[in-house]
């Protein structure tokens, strides 16, 4: 598991153990039935609706599940996947069933634990009574690494420490649920339980309905108002942010969605800075207050001045910030010692202690081998139980093997371990392409802290092992996540996260600021899918006139094409030279197309896309993300034998789905900072790549040759145009009067620099000033040169044109463009890189 | 003795740094045998924020930000302080370190809890068996607890080697216990890892020795930077301070600035920056006797 980030599912992760299934007694508990083996009505009711159904109808259903996944992107990143970045969450579209009765009790034993966690944190990090008491062995905080000292003393204005909790649970076959292990750092996974709801409930529509199903939204609405509550000048709207680690998380996606379904900010540490004390937002029009921090960067990493040094994810000086309590944070830091193991075998003396009754619902047993008679229990049960480290989250697999192994490191560090009994959980059952399938199941459930009390989310992220023994469930090893209905006899109050629309709004024309990284992956996200584009329409000219049988002036013809499909690092380096033989270049297109190895290849720049496209997934529509999925498989299908033909026709779709992105982003994009720098992005690659092969067209000896300027016209997809205006062959002077100068052809340079130029005009900027600034100066010249242009000095040319004032014109567009998005990066993206020193 | 203290830390940066956030530990403390009665920080370029409070040890911290655009930093303190000579307690006269290992065995009595805390590991220091075993050697079951750790460090003092060049300040422990050099971070690091090893406390203790020695007197090696030796927990005398680096018991030449569990909790300087390439620090301490 890679530092600083928290891993959903690992910690639960069971040793596998050598149980004996034909062992005597050995029964598992089925969810669907009761004791006396009767099915439960409920189940009974939904398994039938199932079974009713054609064998076809439920393939389709299941089908239609998977599509709903992969349309709206729900991903789960596993580290070290080779293509891994998004790997698609596994969703089974039954749900687990459970009655309001019973979840009453759930319900009432998890907030008595969240409030408990809450005091003994605020005792850990405030007057540690409990130490001095006696209540809680010293190395239950001493001997864990994650108990923070530089943010002992800093207490929440509202005494709430642990605002986001989740515990993992599961039944027995006596009945009774079990915690297995509790989320106090950073509870994952209800993002998930959020998708899990929207397959399930469109999968089973009926039922849905039906069952009365509990609705999650009022839960979030709470979540909402309590974080609102935290800001810490009352009163006033606070902003709110999600402090992410960054795409390469495993849950990256459940973050965007959180910020995008909550309405907050999804930010990187380096998108905050800390000033005098009080945290703020980089955006482009300054620095913003920031008033509250969800945090999904481990405690720990959140601050390299005070915390871990060697953090690239936090905040310098965030530590003092919230010590002088300008800001919130949730969870508090330090949160993260409660979800230790070994806390288990203090929990039920704690909760007497401090809330002055017994814990409702019991943990697994666990022995914590810092004590001495239960190391002496481990020691001598160590083969019949699962033995983990006491605190942190690495699982050990422990085999026969190494049991000795296993008990010297008991004996050198005894604190650093506890046994728990194994336990035998029960099954529910899942739909899977194959039937219906029984699977032992395990569910998280959240809890939110609120100034009055713990609120629970009614549902859960329920998940089904692939093991038949034990709770081997692990998304990783290939399980799935199902949805929890709550379900009642009475039918459900509607409830929306939006506000009721009788309270008083201010009306707003622009959103909340950009962060500057933001505008910054905009903007590349325009220039990458404009040099796709490029890309492709090169390749497509090139192909379509490229024969085997060509030779001499057919290949010379070719030859700017090339030229520019090597610059543009789509073929090697050497393919463009004349004697290349017909086959090799063949082989070259083919290899272009089916390969990412090179820079230019539109493997590589679909890539660059999506993932461009992932940073800055809280900010744009669903839409967007399918047309750029889409993009990304059509060019990554039918690898193996393709032909010339072939290949034509996957670079027309990625040529349509890049237009459809295109096309989406100006009709539905408000015209927003981000709207715009990715539009600035689109113009300058467009203009760019424009210049880039008519520099080559226009010295090329056969610059007038009409099949020559068919081919300028493809690559400036205007061929259309120019065969409305002009009833001849392609004319030298017309062409580029049409590609370069006509500011009604929204593919000229022209109409390139004019919208930069009402761009720039639209930055935010600060201060007043009189002279233009560095980047409207790069675009007045440029503009001013390519207006001056006379193309009548083309005209009845012949040869070479590699002196005309064109061409001088073309040189100076292709050098000042890439200047120009380099002052913009200074002035609006600049997140210099942070350093620590240390003597 | 008094003395006049000056630790100077000048960064030059190769670029320019737009922001700076820092935290020092350079405030010498106040405590047994030791007095501390002026202290100056000038910093420059001027912070444009500064607050102090007390760490979680007990330290005096101090955490600052630079706004200004700069491309070097002078971190200058300045201190006065009176250490009284005293003498080190009679190893023999300690308790056995059997008795204080129970002490920090299962169930840790609460009064205990807060001296626990210096037998766990800590984020520089992380005991394995093979401390233990080296260790063992001078803790024999007769020893006193300050008796078995004078051994230990004349044996480190004899085993180890003094090298300025040997080590940097993120060099793994392993590897100063395998090439058997390092400075005096490293020799106090190897020392916690021993007694901890044994199940006793042992802390970290930064400070300064004074330059130019009494006369008569060797030099002693550390004079010229930053100083750093370890302290154990003995029942009847309380913290004790050794000195592995120099292999004594200090007395008046030591004069204490932060204690903690290893390096990592009492670094005099620490600064996390934007912008800067590279840079090159050149640290001056000065230690003067003042009349």
């Amino acid at each position: 598991m890679k530092k600083g980030v928290q891993n959903l599912f690992s910690p639960s992760v069971e040793v596998p153990s050598p149980v004996n299934r034909d062992q005597v007694g050995f029964q598992r508990h089925m969810e669907t039935m009761c004791a006396d083996g009767a099915l439960k009505p409920w189940w009974a009711r939904l398994l039938g609706l199932l079974e009713q159904m054609p064998q076809a109808e439920r393939g389709r259903r299941l089908e239609f599940a998977r599509r709903i996944v992969a349309e709206q992107g729900i991903t789960y990143n596993v580290y070290g996947d080779e293509r891994g970045m998004e790997r698609p969450w596994e969703v089974d579209p039954l749900p687990m069933l459970l009655p309001e009765t019973e979840w009453r009790a759930i319900e009432s034993g998890l907030i008595q634990r969240a409030t408990l966690i809450n005091s003994v944190l605020a005792d850990c990090y405030g007057p540690q009574k409990l130490l001095k008491d006696g209540d809680l062995a010293p190395a239950m905080l001493f001997a864990q690494q994650d108990f923070l000292r530089p943010v002992h003393g800093i207490a929440p204005q509202n005494g709430v420490f642990l605002n986001f909790y989740a515990a993992d649970i599961a039944r027995t076959a006596d009945g009774r649920w079990w915690v297995l292990s509790d989320r106090t750092q950073i509870p994952t996974g209800a993002g998930y339980a959020l998708a899990n709801r929207l397959v399930t409930a469109r999968i089973l529509p009926d039922s849905f309905r039906e069952f009365n199903v509990e609705r999650l939204a009022g839960f979030f609405r709470r979540m909402r108002e309590s974080l609102a509550a935290l800001c810490p000048k009352r009163g006033e709207d606070p902003r709110v942010v999600i402090l992410t680690p960054g795409p390469y998380n495993e849950t990256y996606f459940e973050q965007a969605y959180l910020a995008r379904y909550l309405g907050y900010t999804l930010v990187e540490g380096q998108d905050l800075i800390v000033d005098a004390g009080r945290v703020y937002l980089k955006t482009l029009s300054g620095l913003e207050p920031v008033d509250v921090i969800i945090r999904r960067v481990d405690d720990a990493f959140c601050d390299p001045l005070e915390l871990r040094n060697d953090s690239m994810l936090g905040i310098p000086g965030l530590v003092e910030a919230l010590r002088s309590g300008t800001v919130a944070i949730a969870n508090s830091l330090g949160s993260g010692i409660l979800q230790s193991a070994a806390f288990n075998s203090f929990l039920p003396g704690l909760c007497r202690k401090m809330l002055g009754t017994e814990l409702q619902m019991p943990s697994r047993a666990t022995w914590w081998c810092g004590q001495n008679s239960a190391r002496q229990h481990v020691l001598d049960n160590i083969g019949a139980l699962s033995l983990r480290p006491a605190f942190g989250e690495a699982v050990l697999r422990s085999g026969k093997s190494d049991l000795d192994s296993l008990r010297r490191a008991i004996e050198l560090k005894p604190d650093n371990w506890v046994g728990q009994e194994r336990m035998q959980i029960s099954s529910v059952p899942c739909w899977e392409s194959s039937g219906i399938v029984n699977r032992p199941v395990v569910v998280r459930v959240y809890l939110c802290g609120t100034s009055s009390g713990y609120v629970v989310m009614p549902g859960g992220l329920a998940r089904t092992g692939t093991d038949a023994l034990e709770s081997g469930v692990s998304m990783q090893d290939g399980g799935a996540s199902k949805d929890v209905w709550i379900i009642s006899d009475e039918p459900v109050e509607e409830i929306t996260l939006l506000s009721s629309g009788n309270a008083q709004i201010e009306l707003r024309r622009v959103g909340n600021n950009l962060p500057s990284r933001l505008a910054d992956n905009f903007f590349w996200l325009g220039r990458y899918n404009e040099r796709l584009d490029g890309a492709a329409r090169t390749l497509r000219a090139a192909l379509l006139r490229f024969s085997p049988e060509a030779r001499g002036a057919g290949m010379r013809l070719l030859s700017p094409l090339l030229q520019t499909l090597e610059s543009q690092d789509q073929i090697p380096p050497g393919s463009s030279q004349p004697n290349r033989s017909p086959e090799a270049l063949e082989g070259d297109f083919l290899e272009a197309v089916q390969s990412d190895k090179r820079s230019g290849n539109l493997r590589a720049l679909a890539q660059k896309l999506v993932h461009l496209a992932m940073l800055v997934r809280d900010r744009t529509s669903n839409d967007v993300w399918r047309a750029l999925s889409e993009l990304d498989s059509a060019v990554h299908t039918g690898i193996g034998e393709w032909s010339v033909g072939e290949v034509i026709g996957v670079l027309n779709r990625v040529l349509m789905l890049s237009a459809s992105f295109k096309g989406i982003a100006r009709e539905n994009m408000t015209r927003s900072q981000a709207w715009r720098f990715l539009d600035v992005g689109q113009r300058v690659e467009r203009a760019l790549g424009l210049c880039l092969f008519l520099q080559r067209a226009i010295t090329s000896p056969d610059a007038a040759h009409p099949s020559l300027l068919e081919s300028v016209l493809e690559v400036a997809d205007s061929t259309i145009t120019y065969r409305s205006r002009y009833n001849l062959l392609p004319n030298l002077m017309a062409v580029y009067d049409l590609v370069l100068l006509d500011d009604t052809n929204p593919r000229s340079l022209l109409f390139q620099l004019l919208q930069l130029q009402k761009h720039i005009e639209r930055l935010p900027r600060s201060g007043t000033r009189t002279l233009p600034l560095a980047d409207e100066r790069v675009i007045l010249e440029t503009l001013t040169r390519v207006r001056l242009l006379d193309p009548h000095e083309l005209g009845g040319a012949n040869g070479s044109l590699a002196d005309s004032e064109t061409f001088r014109t073309l040189e100076f567009v292709v050098r000042a463009l890439p200047n120009f998005s380099e002052i913009l990066s200074a002035n609006f993206f600049s997140h210099s890189k942070v350093s620590s020193i240390r003597m | 003795m008094r003395y006049q203290i000056t630790h100077r830390t000048i960064y030059e940066y190769t670029e320019p740094v737009t922001v700076s956030h820092n935290a020092a530990r350079l405030k010498p403390s106040t405590g047994p045998n030791q007095c501390l009665s002026e202290f100056n920080l000038r910093i420059s370029p001027q912070p444009d924020r500064m607050s102090w409070r007390h760490d979680y040890f007990g330290n005096t911290l101090a955490i600052f930000s630079i706004r200004e655009l700069h491309t070097r930093v002078d971190v200058c303190a300045t201190s006065l302080v009176e250490v009284i000579q005293h003498t080190p307690p009679v190893a023999s006269l300690s308790a056995l370190w059997t008795d204080v290992a129970e002490r920090f065995k299962d169930p840790v009595s609460p009064q205990n809890a807060e001296v626990y805390e210096y037998c766990m590991d800590s984020p520089m220091v992380r005991t394995n068996r093979e401390f233990a075993e080296w260790s063992r050697i001078s803790f024999p079951k007769t020893a006193t607890l300050l008796s078995g750790t004078s051994d230990l460090m004349a044996r480190l003092f004899t085993e180890f080697t003094f090298d300025s060049e040997a080590t940097e300040v993120a060099t793994p422990l392993e590897d100063v216990w395998k090439n058997r050099r390092g400075v005096c971070q490293d020799f106090a690091h190897i020392a916690i890892a021993c007694l901890r090893s044994l199940g006793l406390p042992a802390r970290y203790v930064s400070g300064y020795l004074r330059t130019i020695p009494p006369p008569g007197q060797a030099r002693l090696q550390g004079a010229d930077a930053s100083h750093a030796w370890i302290s154990t927990y003995c029942p009847v005398h309380g913290w004790t301070d050794f000195d592995p680096t120099n292999n004594l018991m200090p007395s008046d030449s030591h004069i204490r600035v932060a204690v903690g569990r290893d390096y990592a909790d009492v670094s005099p300087l620490i600064g996390v920056l934007s912008g800067g390439g590279s840079h090159i620090v050149r640290v001056e301490v000065d230690v003067v006797p003042h009349d």
